[in-house]
């Protein structure tokens, strides 16, 4: 797809971003049902955590991870090289690209759930953050986290889709009685459960120096944001030594579920004055 | 499963497992729990499910509810609370959590299922709609496995409460205390999981304090950190108690006293 002028005419997204990626099978589960990728040329990262049927949550989440990160991938490539059919099929902002591959996904997960017995009842957590023009979109469904190290502080950019948060949010039980609950695993928001899911994406602005952390519960319930700002503040140049730190403090704690770590540094300003891109500005406002 | 101990100034009354989305307690025949007596309102209280967790609410009663000697409006139960209502004691007992005295109010860390809004908005949460008797059987599979592993792997609690490991083997906490410089003397209690050392730009290096004692990793700079004259390498370092370490050109003595 792309040409000689393609490359020229776009930013390759790995100067900017710095991505490390870790997935652990943790201390008690016999299999890892999360699912994680990354792709700094479009500046795409992704994770997945499966759910339900017979051992079949590794594959709801292999089928997000890998659709969504194909879809997104041609469809950015193609809008970049300026392609005239391409470019008239994919006017779409990337906000619609990330949707309509999201739909896919449930799609495929969804009809694969229908007409294999063994994958019944399957489905998956998903986080997703999408780096273009010193933006971040960040999209979600269920109880997969994102948060951002700026300043030293660390900030969680996602809102779990989980009984506990809705419990929150209601004013039943304080953040801090939330910790003691019985009902952490449950999700209320799921991909691949029903034939339509929503989305729950915003998007924010990135400054150069940011760390943004993607992981599944498994690390989220085990360790406490503190300990998870102290590691990312401790070294934010090694990333792989912070991701390791993180996998390794959730299995001291007891290592009760996968544990998946995506952690991005913005290492340059990514401004890319493309007119493809000020198309969906325009769609978002 | 989780139920209520009834009893009267501290004997035994009743049992009741807790079935029901709903139990109420009061002077009124109608209530579910029937405590005969002037001190209780009509409708005094109620025991509410809510996927795996029971609360207590008070009905506005005249004479309170209380939860463990503090009065309450609402509250989370958790194993052996004890609920009072005048004379009469309810105790709380979640037979899941009190199979391992470790376990009790610990998080539960069953597999991660899906609940319809829908569920949330009547007040009866149903997990996953589509889980079929073999989704069922694998997760409480899983759940008496965690149980039985609980007693070998350290307690969760303490990390996710106070963002610290339990004490660690020893029962005892880390500390580091300057040897040299203009902060001789001073000391650090290492009660974190994890403390940052050092300088900036310069050396920086990490104790984490992990169930299987204090270790220090090399994070910045050209120099890595010496522990007793001896380069520590840039991997984790296990350390004993007395070392002494170097970083940056300040020398600490590491060691583990009480609290």
């Amino acid at each position: 797809m792309k040409n000689d002028e393609s490359q020229m005419a776009n930013m390759n997204l790995s100067d900017a971003l710095d991505i490390v990626r870790l997935t652990d099978i943790g201390l008690l589960r016999d299999h890892n049902e999360d699912a994680i990728a990354s792709d700094d040329d479009i500046g795409l990262v992704i994770l997945a955590d499966g759910m339900g049927g017979y051992k079949a949550g590794e594959v709801a989440s292999e089928i997000a991870v890998l659709s969504i990160t194909a879809e997104l991938k041609e469809a950015i490539s193609d809008s970049q090289s300026g392609h005239a059919a391409a470019a008239l099929d994919t006017l779409r902002s990337e906000a619609q690209l990330i949707v309509d591959a999201v739909t896919n996904a449930n799609s495929a997960i969804y009809n694969v759930s229908q007409n294999y017995p063994h994958c019944a009842g399957m489905g998956t957590t998903l986080v997703l953050g999408l780096f273009a023009n010193n933006k971040l979109l960040a999209g979600h469904i269920g109880d997969s986290r994102m948060y951002r190290l700026r300043n030293q502080f660390l900030v969680q950019i996602t809102e779990d889709h989980s009984l506990l948060q809705e419990q929150i949010k209601a004013g039943l039980i304080t953040p801090e009685q939330a910790k003691f609950s019985a009902n952490k695993n449950l999700v209320t928001r799921a991909l691949g459960i029903d034939p339509d899911v929503e989305l729950e994406l915003n998007e924010f602005d990135v400054e150069v120096g940011d760390v943004y952390l993607l992981c599944s519960d498994g690390l989220t319930d085990l360790v406490g944001d503190e300990d998870i700002q102290s590691t990312l503040n401790a070294n934010s140049s090694n990333l792989l030594w912070a991701a390791e730190t993180l996998v390794q403090m959730a299995n001291d704690n007891g290592g009760m579920d996968n544990i998946s770590v995506i952690l991005v540094k913005i290492k340059n300003s990514f401004d890319c004055k493309c007119s493809w891109y000020d198309n969906f500005v325009g769609w978002l406002k | 499963m989780a139920k209520l101990i009834l009893s009267l100034d501290g004997a035994f009354l009743s049992e009741y497992p807790l079935i029901e989305e709903r139990t109420s307690i009061g002077r009124r025949p109608t209530n579910d729990i029937h405590l005969d007596n002037l001190a209780i309102s009509g409708n005094h209280a109620a025991i509410v499910k809510a996927g795996n967790d029971f609360y207590v609410e008070d009905l506005n009663s005249t004479n309170g509810t209380l939860v463990n000697s503090a009065a309450t409006k609402k509250h989370l139960l958790q194993h052996d609370d004890v609920i009072e209502f005048g004379k009469f004691q309810l105790k709380y007992v979640d037979e899941a959590a009190s199979n391992d005295d470790e376990a009790a109010g610990l998080p539960a860390f069953e597999k991660t299922m899906m609940i319809r809004p829908s569920a949330l908005q009547s007040n009866t949460p149903q997990p996953l709609v589509k889980s079929t008797s073999s989704d069922m059987q694998e997760t409480e599979h899983s759940f008496s496995g965690q149980q039985v592993s609980d007693q070998s792997v350290p307690s969760p609690a303490d990390a996710a409460t106070t963002a610290t490991p339990s004490v660690s083997a020893a029962g005892k906490v880390g500390r580091v205390q300057v040897l040299n410089g203009s902060n001789s003397g001073r000391e650090l209690v290492l009660n974190k999981a994890l403390t940052t050392l050092g300088k900036a730009g310069i050396q920086v290096a990490v104790i984490t304090k992990r169930p299987n004692g204090y270790f220090i990793t090399h994070v910045e700079g050209q120099i890595l950190p010496i522990v007793n004259g001896v380069s520590a390498g840039a991997q984790a370092y296990a350390l004993n108690d007395h070392d002494v370490i170097e970083l940056a050109g300040v020398k600490m003595e590491f060691y583990l006293a009480n609290h």
